[in-house]
């Protein structure tokens, strides 16, 4: 354990998109855990009337120019002659952007009447002009869905189930591929044919069939809670079936081999040898499957949820939040809802690249 | 061949089992679709009796041409899969086609120049590649499509679908033109992910050949550059590179599902997707057994384009 | 009789990501027309590194200083366009290992026609009766019929015949041959042997046989050069040389041979070890091992041996 911690932080050292993609994926799995805190709105809070809103415009000097802490406005919209959106602010008032409100690292204090009335001042927002303090304003830094949701907030919020999906299935399915190749590399004979036809029947259904198969046989309609479980199994189901293969290969060889034998005759019982001595030489090999294969997961889920398939409202993940970008002549209006790929190429980018890495540390002898 | 095949409808129909109900179900709510049509389904299909007897009418019915009956299009299954098939072959093999185009030279390139910046930047540019989705790729060009101006001589970029609304006005070659137009972004789309790997292991065999004695040998009996780096090198890289052919061709198919899906390509792909969603369970099954089917034949063309190239190996 | 090949000072480094690895550090000597020269010593001594120095087949990085003549012609300042027209045409070389010498996807009459169509204007008709006559020269039975053959379908024996067939089509006017028997069965070096002595009459080839086998340049050389350490050792008529060895390493060389000189009791060796090329001796990179050391040994490089021959010693035996 400890040698191959030491060479993974040399490889680190020497290899610096590996280092930056670690970094990069400690801060995505770290504003994963703490988006309740991050996140400036829940990720279910809507605000009909600023559907589609662009992201915020941040200002710092006020209309009669003078100069103050970064704010904004509160925006709404009207039709024009094609029948598209034009939004505007009302200048009547702004919202500093404060830290460490209401709970959460940052989003907006209460308003502030502004010094001068603009001609184009725009009396909107959600409540009457008189009453200052009930107006609302709305920080979108990367702009809002049809409902008025903030993306950045989903965002962070989806980005709990997108990250963690691809580990648990990767788990899962190391686990199952352990289960069934440890016991075909054992047992042999007709249960190892068995298991390994059906394997190769497995392996014969290209991914996204497959995954159109698992999904026609579940319900479409479920709990969301329910649908999160499910979509893992699914996913699992995708990978155990080639790692099986080279699971049973390994053992069967370790079975095999001289070494074996020889600790045999050295008086070792077959156990102790395959605790101490066979079995960690698979761990290097299941570690960096792992890691390659994680990326494959992330990207499989946001695929079936893009579908409509996968995680539904209001629950969200990465794929969830693409399937907004879905259709064409909204991708146009508000390109912004193209982000959350953005946070899915970094993640899997990374992921990749540190897999790589990983497999430089277990095998040195690797053409790089 | 055809045990595996067996054994893939044999796994999908009994993972439809665990559905609930069965596979009609969800017409028998619907009040278009008429109770007579059930009923003459449900005897024909023999859903009232035992699973292995379903599987088995369902086999013999399958070996006979009939995959059963659409719901949600009306019509045989069969024949959408037909009419469906040939988009998706299309698209596979146009986008194979340009992976294999980019990737090769791009991939001998960076051997040639090992370490130095053309090797790296082709590198980078892989493992780009590779990580993006290709749906989100799909999404991107379709945005960036969306917003290009029209092109001269070629028009505006194509938004989906296969063919343009005038397409039965064309002639033959503005008809071929009209569906390459339509073609490129989902080929694209697909040949973008797939040059990625191939680059890598094209740079990998590459490098793996150029060190082998033979190369020297050839060199030493001063023939032309051309012919050792082609004849010689490259032609003992290709192996792994058609190996790769055949393991790359599920993720190939995948791609293109999804691909086609984003693009409204009207390929496999997008009909699975549909029979799920409208739960039609005739459709899906015979939609994963023809995605098997083409894996299958990917694989087979593989191993004959590997004895074609070595004759170490031979055919069984 | 004319030198063909005239070499001087050559020396030869290896880039390495340690810095220049020196691999060859000032060999001299030549070669007559027609004559056969054995190039002799163990691995590490730079043998090989000089073989393709001579071919221009050194890897990229390295380096090489002196000079090498061939007919009169410069050939360490060529061009890599340059040297295209002098490999196969005026140098050829047969490898060592015939296996993986051979490109594994192309027959035998495919690697045949190339080599001679690439030298010689001929048609694919002509070049293939050629390589007939070639494979028939080279003692392969039933040439017509293993034109059509695959090198994993050839012992290794005949894979050998082809590549010297293959080396020698274009007509080179030096053959040098890399431990070509080395990774053959003893018998079936004997015959490789014999059709290159063969082969050497008919032709009048001159060669450069390199090997670390004293009882394989036994039968082949007219003169030999001994290498050590990057550096020649001894130089002379195969003849004298074998049997009255003048420096230390050649004698004890020889001395660990059995069955090269009539002898009772343990078999003598050389003590040490060959040094690591990082590792080179001061003076007379021999001195560690050897039992007539004294202080100049260490301090001094003995002369190279002139063009009469003799060794690179303070001491050697059999001159006062």
């Amino acid at each position: 354990m400890k040698p191959a911690l030491r060479r993974f932080r040399s490889v680190l050292a020497a290899n610096a998109p590996a280092r930056i993609s670690f970094w990069v994926l400690v801060a995505l799995y770290l504003s994963a855990l703490l988006a309740p805190w991050l996140a400036p709105y829940a990720g279910d809070d809507e605000s009909r009337a600023r559907s589609w809103a662009p992201p915020s415009a941040i200002h710092l000097r006020e209309l009669d120019g003078s100069w103050h802490a970064p704010f904004v406005r509160s925006v709404s919209y009207s039709f024009d002659d094609d029948a598209l959106r034009v939004w505007s602010e009302d200048s009547t008032c702004r919202f500093p952007i404060r830290f460490l409100v209401h709970g959460r690292l940052f989003g907006l204090g209460n308003p502030v009447a502004s010094p001068i009335v603009g001609r184009d001042a725009v009396v909107g927002g959600d409540a009457p002009a008189a009453n200052l303090h009930q107006r609302q304003g709305r920080l979108y830094l990367l702009g809002a869905d049809a409902r008025g949701r903030d993306l950045l907030s989903r965002i962070l919020y989806g980005s709990r189930v997108s990250l963690t999906i691809g580990v648990v299935g990767v788990a899962i399915s190391t686990l199952i591929a352990l289960v069934v190749g440890g016991i075909a590399g054992f047992a042999g004979g007709w249960v190892d044919s068995v298991l390994m036809r059906l394997c190769e029947v497995v392996m014969l259904v290209p991914a996204f069939y497959l995954l159109m198969l698992l999904r026609a046989a579940l319900p479409l309609d479920w709990d969301s809670r329910v649908v999160y479980f499910y979509i893992i199994l699914i996913l699992s189901f995708l990978g155990w079936a080639g790692l099986a293969r080279i699971l049973r290969g390994m053992i069967q060889s370790l079975r095999q081999s001289d070494f074996l034998a020889a600790s045999r005759a050295l008086g070792l019982s077959p156990w102790r040898i395959l605790w101490r001595h066979a079995l960690p030489q698979t761990f290097g090999f299941l570690s960096v499957q792992a890691t390659l294969s994680i990326p494959g997961y992330i990207v499989a889920e946001s695929g079936l949820s893009l579908l409509g398939l996968g995680i539904q409202d209001p629950q969200t993940s990465w794929g969830n939040l693409l399937e907004e970008a879905m259709s064409i002549a909204e991708i146009r209006l508000h390109p912004w809802t193209l982000l959350p790929g953005v946070f899915l190429f970094a993640a899997v980018l990374s992921w990749n690249l540190l897999g790589d890495a990983l497999r430089d540390t277990f095998d040195p002898r690797s053409l790089s | 061949m055809i045990p595996m095949l067996l054994g893939v409808s044999l796994l999908s129909f009994l993972l439809l089992q665990l559905s609930p109900g069965d596979p009609l179900s969800a017409q028998r709510g619907n009040p278009q679709v008429p109770d007579a049509l059930i009923h003459r389904i449900e005897t024909e299909y023999g859903f009232d009796r035992p699973v292995p007897e379903q599987y088995l009418l369902w086999l013999s019915r399958t070996l006979r041409g009939d995959l059963g009956y659409s719901f949600k299009y009306k019509r045989p299954v069969a024949d959408v899969i037909r009419e469906r098939v040939g988009a998706t072959l299309l698209l596979a093999v146009f986008s194979s086609l340009l992976s294999w185009l980019l990737a090769v030279p791009l991939g001998v390139w960076a051997a040639l120049r090992r370490g130095q910046w053309p090797d790296r930047l082709v590198s980078l540019t892989a493992f780009v590649g590779m990580s993006l989705p290709s749906f989100f790729l799909a999404l991107l060009l379709l945005f960036a499509a969306s917003v290009a101006p029209p092109l001269p001589w070629f028009g505006r970029f194509p938004i989906g679908g296969l063919v343009s609304p005038e397409f039965d006005q064309f002639g033959f070659w503005a008809r071929v033109g009209d569906v390459l137009r339509h073609l490129l972004i989902p080929g694209l789309v697909l040949a973008v992910g797939g040059v990625a790997g191939l680059q890598r292991v094209s740079r990998g065999s590459m490098l793996e050949t150029l060190r082998q004695p033979y190369v020297l040998a050839a060199r030493a009996r001063g023939l032309s550059q051309r012919s050792v780096l082609w004849r010689h090198a490259f032609r003992n890289a290709a192996n792994p590179l058609i190996t790769l052919l055949g393991f790359e061709f599920s993720a190939l198919l995948s791609g293109a599902a999804f691909t086609e899906i984003i693009t409204s390509w009207p390929g496999l792909g997008l009909v699975a997707l549909e029979a799920v969603r409208a739960k039609d369970l005739f459709l899906v099954m015979a939609t994963v057994l023809m995605g098997s089917f083409l894996l299958l034949a990917g694989n087979l063309l593989s191993d004959i384009l590997h004895a074609w190239n070595d004759p170490r190996v031979k055919l069984s | 009789m004319s030198t063909l090949l005239s070499v001087e000072d050559l020396g030869v480094s290896f880039a390495t990501p340690e810095g220049p690895l020196r691999a060859v550090d000032g060999i001299s000597l030549s070669v007559e027309r027609g004559a056969v020269l054995g190039l002799v010593g163990e691995s590490g001594c730079g043998k090989s590194a000089t073989a393709s120095a001579l071919c221009g087949l050194l890897p990229p990085g390295a380096r090489t200083t002196g000079s090498v003549r061939l007919s009169g012609r410069e050939l360490t300042s060529l061009s890599e366009p340059d040297w295209r027209s002098v490999r196969g045409r005026r140098i050829s070389m047969v490898f060592q290992d015939p296996m993986s010498s051979l490109n594994p996807l192309l027959s035998v009459g495919e690697h045949l026609v190339e080599t001679l169509r690439t030298h010689q204007n001929l048609s694919r008709a002509a070049a293939r009766e050629a390589s007939v006559g070639w494979l028939r020269r080279v003692g392969i039975p039933d040439p017509a019929a293993r034109l059509a053959s695959y090198p994993h379908e050839l012992s290794g024996g005949m894979r050998q015949r082809v590549m010297i067939a293959l080396a020698l089509c274009p007509g080179p006017d030096l053959l040098v041959a890399d431990e070509p028997t080395t990774a053959l069965d003893v018998t079936i070096q004997a015959q490789i042997l014999d059709l290159l002595a063969t082969l050497r009459g008919e032709l009048g080839m001159t060669m450069i046989f390199i090997t670390h086998d004293l009882g394989v340049v036994e039968r082949v050389a007219d003169r030999i050069v001994v290498m050590y350490a990057g550096r020649v050792a001894e130089e002379g008529a195969a003849a004298r040389i074998l049997s009255a060895p003048r420096h230390p390493y050649t004698r004890g060389l020889l001395d660990s041979v059995p069955g090269f000189r009539p002898r009772t009791g343990r078999l003598p060796s050389i003590p040490g070890a060959v040094p690591s090329r990082r590792d080179w001796p001061s003076g007379c990179r021999f001195h560690p091992r050897c039992a007539h050391a004294d202080a100049v040994c260490g301090e001094s490089v003995p002369a190279a041996p002139g063009p009469d021959g003799g060794a690179a010693c303070f001491h050697p035996a059999g001159v006062p």
